[in-house]
């Protein structure tokens, strides 16, 4: 996509899925030993890649991306902010900051793929991105997440595909005590309400009138 | 609750999955020197065991991937998980053929 002034305009304009509910997410935060916050992290960019790693257009693109990850849970991180996310054996999602991560990384992707079998689709308004972190945020997390996440089985740096209060999500354990989830747009605010009710005992617990 | 084994993702909720069915179904060689009947039977007739079953699972939560299981039907008991493409271990195979025997398709009076 050419940056025309247009465009330039259409980015002052952007709403993100869960912007209604950044007074909510600040409110329920909890600060100290027992604390969680919340916070949305808006219009990352992503792009959705298919293609068999081992083919030379995958050898392309690990060039574009600075790698891609071999298996299950694996994040490569590359230049520019961007890493890549393990969907499956052929499928993977190359995550961006909005800002000050790579302009043309479409472009550079589509490019480094060619006409060889594949693809390569820009869904940065597919999902977005909620940051639960803080001491409690496993805590929270637990209560309505299957899988294991404790750091013997889900270490920091490492990204699986499940499924938090029944939303389908990617959960990227981005440092020791931060997790990024990635819900569809529209599944924002109900999983942003979802985890502000399981934060709100840690509330309670830090306040000294609950005894 | 079950943890099923998906040969992409690991462990994982039984939840993240969905059922395909019978495995190792082919499609006939020659469709249309079939008769009613025969047509009839691949499209609809499947095993319904008491014991073990070879089954198509797909991990729709995961790496959206299929692949096979053998599962017992009476205890939920998986004895092997392997990808599509691949024959089921050996002696779960003869375990399942000797179970298969004693299994019926069609009766013989059947209207096609």
């Amino acid at each position: 996509m050419v940056n025309t002034a247009e465009n330039t305009q259409v980015r002052a304009l952007r709403r993100s899925p869960a912007a209604h509910l950044w007074e909510d997410f600040t409110r329920g935060s909890v600060e100290g030993s027992h604390g969680v916050a919340l916070h949305e992290v808006p219009f990352q960019t992503m792009v959705g890649i298919r293609v068999d790693p081992l083919s030379e257009a995958g050898v392309r693109i690990a060039a574009v991306t600075g790698g891609l990850p071999v298996r299950c849970g694996e994040v490569a991180a590359g230049p520019d902010g961007v890493s890549v996310l393990w969907l499956s054996p052929d499928e993977f999602l190359a995550v961006a900051p909005d800002d000050g991560g790579r302009a043309d990384l479409v472009e550079a992707l589509t490019a480094a793929l060619g006409a060889d079998a594949g693809q390569v689709v820009d869904l940065s308004s597919n999902r977005t991105t909620l940051e639960l972190s803080g001491p409690s945020a496993r805590e929270v997390l637990e209560k309505s997440c299957a899988a294991d996440l404790h750091p013997r089985a889900f270490a920091a740096g490492t990204a699986i595909t499940t499924e938090v209060g029944k939303i389908p999500v990617l959960l990227w354990k981005s440092g020791p005590d931060t997790f990024r989830l990635f819900p569809r747009a529209s599944f924002a605010d109900y999983l942003g309400r979802w985890l502000l009710d399981g934060m709100r005992e840690f509330a309670a617990a830090g306040n000294p009138a609950w005894h | 609750m079950l943890l099923f084994s998906c040969p992409n993702c690991g462990p994982r909720n039984e939840t993240e999955f969905h059922y395909g069915g019978q495995a190792h179904v082919a499609y006939p060689e020659h469709p249309e020197e079939l008769s009613d009947r025969e047509w009839a039977e691949y499209l609809f007739y499947r095993e319904n065991p008491k014991g073990l079953f070879a089954e198509r699972w797909v991990h729709s939560a995961g790496c959206r991937k299929w692949f096979n299981m053998v599962r017992d039907t009476v205890s939920y008991d998986i004895k092997a998980v392997y990808r599509m493409g691949e024959a089921p271990p050996v002696e779960l195979a003869a375990a399942a053929a000797t179970q298969a025997a004693t299994n019926h398709n069609a009766p013989e009076g059947a209207k096609p």
